[in-house]
């Protein structure tokens, strides 16, 4: 069981509650949402409340987070994408740390769940079709007709306009999802493979240096791919919304 | 319940794939009976992170940023003004430094042209003294070799009478000397 890379993954009920049938626990998924939320409004709310002019270490930290985000969105989607800021600084902060988080032993790792990065995806994508209907009508349909192509050709370009954003948050939720999963069950084999080659006896334990260096690689470039994979869901959420803003592309 | 029935004990995991398997999947990811607790409790944490970041961290952290670029703005340009007051400052001391400066050539040059005039005046003066008196010594010179000429007609009158006299025994006429005096001395 020890060895087992799906064990992780496992959702595990801390409170049962269900309400009509339907099982809404407390699980320890729920469990690891809370914590993110609560360490990362706690580090923010904390770190900014000297709002010293010169910031301290970590009062930088937080304005470094922030200028971030913002440098990216008002890069994918201008000034006028700035009305977004607040859910895509949460969105970037939340599938951050989660990511993060999961990068503890023993932690659970929020986004390793397809439902959930899809539930964010989703998120994006109505904010992106309910903003833009309200803000260009039905202007907004431009979107899959990009100008500038021949007539002839319109009918075929708009069907694969469609069809990409239909897969937009499949692929949002997918690329993060996916990522997530898949580190974690490599770090796990990985690591499984040192427990058993070590009960091998000394040969067995000479060669277990060989998946513990690469362990140790891979906790490095699960630490990357932790922070790029928010990045990146962060830099997507930011292009569609400036599709809302801008559909005539 | 799946979930709970996969946390009670590690060595049930053969016992448990039944019950995974009636879902359609034993991949924790793909088990559907967990959805609506993820999607609720997701709901619940990004909702009120949502309300928590855009009430509170992010108008915070925005109103920092803020006062820094207001309060370097606004250090920047009170730099350029005290700036500006320093270059009038200059401006003005140079100003008043070229004035004195013109003064102080002026005042230096009426001095000089003063002293000049008044030594020049003095100048004049004294030579004008000095002519006079030179005037004076040639006239008392010319007036002094006149009488000594006039003298030494009387004396060699005197002396060439005597000679003849002595000569021929006889004093010549007045008329006589007085021609032969003319003519020698002419």
């Amino acid at each position: 069981m020890a060895n087992d890379p799906i064990h992780q993954f496992h959702i595990q009920t801390l409170f049962p509650i269900e309400v009509g049938g339907m099982d809404f626990s407390f699980t320890n998924s729920s469990l690891f949402m809370v914590l993110t939320v609560a360490a990362t409004s706690a580090f923010l709310i904390f770190s900014t409340s000297g709002r010293g002019l010169v910031p301290t270490r970590l009062q930088s930290i937080s304005e470094m987070a922030y200028e971030f985000v913002a440098g990216t969105l008002r890069s994918a989607a201008g000034t006028e994408g700035m009305r977004f800021f607040p859910l895509v600084f949460s969105l970037f902060m939340f599938v951050l740390v989660a990511n993060l988080f999961g990068m503890f032993p023993y932690f659970f790792t929020v986004t390793s769940h397809i439902i959930v990065t899809f539930a964010l995806a989703m998120l994006v994508i109505l904010t992106v079709i309910i903003y833009g209907f309200m803000r260009n009508g039905m202007k907004f349909l431009k979107l899959f007709v990009p100008s500038g192509v021949p007539a002839a050709l319109i009918p075929l370009v708009t069907l694969i306009e469609v069809i990409s954003f239909l897969s937009r948050p499949i692929s949002l939720s997918v690329r993060l999802f996916a990522n997530m999963l898949a580190g974690h069950i490599t770090l796990k084999v990985f690591s499984g493979f040192i427990v058993s080659l070590s009960a091998m006896g000394a040969v067995g334990i000479f060669g277990s240096i060989l998946p513990l260096g690469m362990t140790v690689a891979l906790t490095a470039l699960e630490f990357l791919v932790a922070f790029l994979q928010a990045y990146v869901f962060t830099v997507l959420t930011c292009m569609y919304l400036n599709d809302a803003i801008h559909p005539s592309h | 319940m799946a979930g709970q029935t996969h946390s009670t004990t590690e060595g049930m995991h053969e016992a448990i794939e039944v019950p995974a398997a009636e879902h359609g999947a034993g991949f924790p990811p793909f088990d559907s009976t967990t959805f609506a607790s993820q999607l609720l409790w997701l709901a619940i944490t990004f909702g009120v992170f949502y309300w928590i970041m855009k009430n509170v961290a992010v108008p915070r952290i925005s109103g920092i940023l803020e006062d820094r670029r207001d309060r370097i703005a606004g250090d920047i340009s009170e730099a350029n003004r005290l700036k500006e007051e320093t270059d009038a400052a200059i401006a003005a001391y140079e100003q008043a430094l070229a004035e004195a400066r013109n003064k102080a050539h002026g005042i230096a040059h009426e001095t000089r042209a003063k002293l000049k005039a008044d030594h020049e005046a003095r100048r004049e003066k004294v030579e004008a003294e000095l002519n006079g008196k030179l005037k004076e010594a040639e006239a008392q010179i010319a007036a002094t070799k006149t009488d000594a000429l006039s003298q030494i007609g009387d004396i060699a009158g005197e002396s060439a009478s005597a000679l003849v006299e002595q000569l021929i025994g006889k004093a010549p006429t007045k008329t006589d000397l007085n021609k032969a005096l003319k003519s020698a001395m002419n």
